[in-house]
């Protein structure tokens, strides 16, 4: 919904500007002030060039990179793992009455607990491999994906449920090929809320379970004093995040263009 | 012999304690392939008939059969075209009318052949690979029609199917329907509140009355149309202004008329 008239995108462009200038005077203008030490408020450009340091030169074992790429494949596993799971169980509870009684109140109770309480058992089963900070982030992304698919497959109008019955489709077909696609608008936009949680449970579960990764280098960073490595880090997780956000809009353009919305 | 029949059924709403009787003992018997309309006011519980031999919805009194077997639950035996088309959009105009016949576990070959069939009969070639959005409503109409033909089923219902299509693209619809009725004779069940629509298309025409839903005439327009030999007219309109067509259309408003007035007092 559009409450004010739309601005064009001069104005647009500039408003962004003055907001990104405005964020960073502030800030330095913060750090400059001398309200606390510059090792504990570094100013924009103390991070910059850390940041740029930390690109060429291996910091906690590796460099920006490698922690960024170890932090994405970790990612990755866990999400995807949470969408194969989620998508076809939020199916199945939105076409089997029994199913939906079956998982709902356990699910309806685990959901409500936060991702990085499950530290502890990431610690414990998996010590510092790859399968702690995996299960950390799969309890961030697979709630979204499953209640997106859940939503979505549910609110299907009736007639493409009817229709596909009256054709003789069997569930499986019904689900695959009715309700799936019938649903995909609903779980991209799951997937989107999914992949951000996933993302940010990520960092939490590095902070601890890891010796590699954005996280961990951020705990080192914290450990050496280095409040700009800290920050650093910061950074790299938003435009990471952005990206996957980007590309799941991307992704989620392309079906509503196919669709003729 | 009777294909779909309707013995005593019953509909009953149970609403805040109260009981709402909906349809009150229809009776019906539809011969093979003969044509039959259902036309009553809004709230008659027509479509609900219709949903009901379709295995859509149940009765709470009284059997649907179709085919001597009692109707339990949808299936490709009994092809539904809807009002609002229902196709999936997800699916081109191909993938939509093979849909069904992949369920009935046709081979690829006879799958191909039956398609292409239906996909010309309906005036659809070209647009196989389009996807529904990308047709006008009329189109989106021919290619649920296919659907349900290509199926070969037992019996063909179909629910106001032009009723959302404009005017001009309806009559086309009609004249196509009926070119197709006499050529691949089916037994139709055809839910319509217009009046017009049901004398042209139909052999047969139910007329209910509401409150409770019942059956309050049926008119048989088969002997007529062939007395008379309406079929040698191309045209919907040629037909609609003959003597025994303008009868059976006054005759027909006559008795939905009379409930409106019955209504009022």
């Amino acid at each position: 919904m559009m409450l004010q008239p739309r601005l064009d995108s001069g104005r647009f462009l500039a408003l962004t500007a003055l907001g990104g200038v405005s964020f960073l005077a502030l800030w330095s203008a913060a750090a400059m002030a001398g309200l606390t030490s510059r090792e504990f408020l570094p100013t924009p450009w103390d991070v910059v060039a850390r940041f740029a340091r930390l690109v060429v030169e291996p910091f906690a074992g590796y460099t920006l990179f490698e922690h960024l790429l170890s932090s994405f494949q970790r990612f990755g596993l866990g999400f995807v793992l949470a969408v194969l799971v989620g998508i076809p169980l939020g199916l199945l509870m939105a076409w089997f009455a029994w199913v939906d009684r079956l998982v709902s109140p356990c699910f309806e109770a685990v959901r409500f607990i936060a991702p990085i309480a499950w530290v502890p058992f990431a610690a414990l089963w998996f010590g510092t491999g790859i399968g702690g900070p995996v299960l950390i982030i799969f309890m961030g992304a697979f709630p979204p994906v499953l209640i997106n698919t859940y939503r979505g497959a549910k609110q299907v109008d009736r007639k493409y449920i009817e229709a596909s019955q009256m054709l003789g489709a069997s569930s499986l077909r019904s689900m695959t090929q009715v309700l799936l696609p019938a649903a995909v608008p609903s779980i991209v936009a799951g997937l989107r809320i999914s992949a951000g949680l996933g993302w940010q449970s990520l960092v939490g579960a590095e902070l601890i379970v890891a010796s590699s990764g954005v996280g961990y280098l951020m705990v080192k960073g914290q450990a050496a004093v280095s409040t700009a490595t800290v920050m650093s880090g910061m950074i790299a997780i938003g435009i990471v995040g952005i990206l996957i956000d980007v590309g799941l809009r991307r992704v989620q353009q392309v079906i509503e263009t196919r669709r003729g919305v | 012999m009777a294909i779909i029949e309707f013995n005593h059924v019953q509909r009953v709403f149970h609403q805040n304690g109260k009981e709402f009787v909906a349809l009150k003992d229809v009776n019906l018997q539809v011969q093979d392939r003969e044509f039959v309309a259902i036309v009553g006011p809004s709230g008659c519980g027509k479509t609900t008939c219709m949903r009901m031999a379709a295995g859509l919805e149940h009765p709470t009194g009284g059997t649907v059969s179709v085919d001597r077997e009692v109707v339990r639950q949808p299936g490709p035996d009994r092809a539904v075209v809807f009002q609002a088309f229902a196709l999936f959009p997800w699916k081109s105009v191909w993938d939509n009318v093979e849909f069904g016949l992949i369920s009935l576990g046709i081979a690829a070959a006879e799958r191909k052949r039956r398609i292409e069939h239906y996909i010309g009969l309906m005036g659809l070639g070209g647009y196989e690979q389009a996807f529904p959005h990308q047709l006008s409503g009329g189109m989106q109409q021919r290619v649920a029609i296919a659907r349900a033909y290509v199926l070969d089923p037992k019996v063909l219902l179909m629910d106001e199917p032009f009723g959302a299509l404009d005017a001009q693209t309806r009559v086309v619809m009609q004249e196509e329907l009926v070119r197709l009725a006499r050529q691949h004779p089916r037994t139709v069940l055809f839910i319509t509140h217009a009046v017009e629509e049901a004398v042209y298309l139909a052999d047969r025409i139910v007329v209910m009355s509401r409150r409770p839903g019942t059956i309050r005439e049926i008119i048989d327009v088969k002997s007529i149309r062939e007395a008379e030999n309406w079929d040698q007219h191309k045209r919907i309109e040629d037909v609609m202004d003959l003597p025994s067509f303008v009868h059976l259309r006054t005759q027909i408003w006559k008795l939905l008329r009379d409930q409106q007035t019955g209504e009022l007092h």
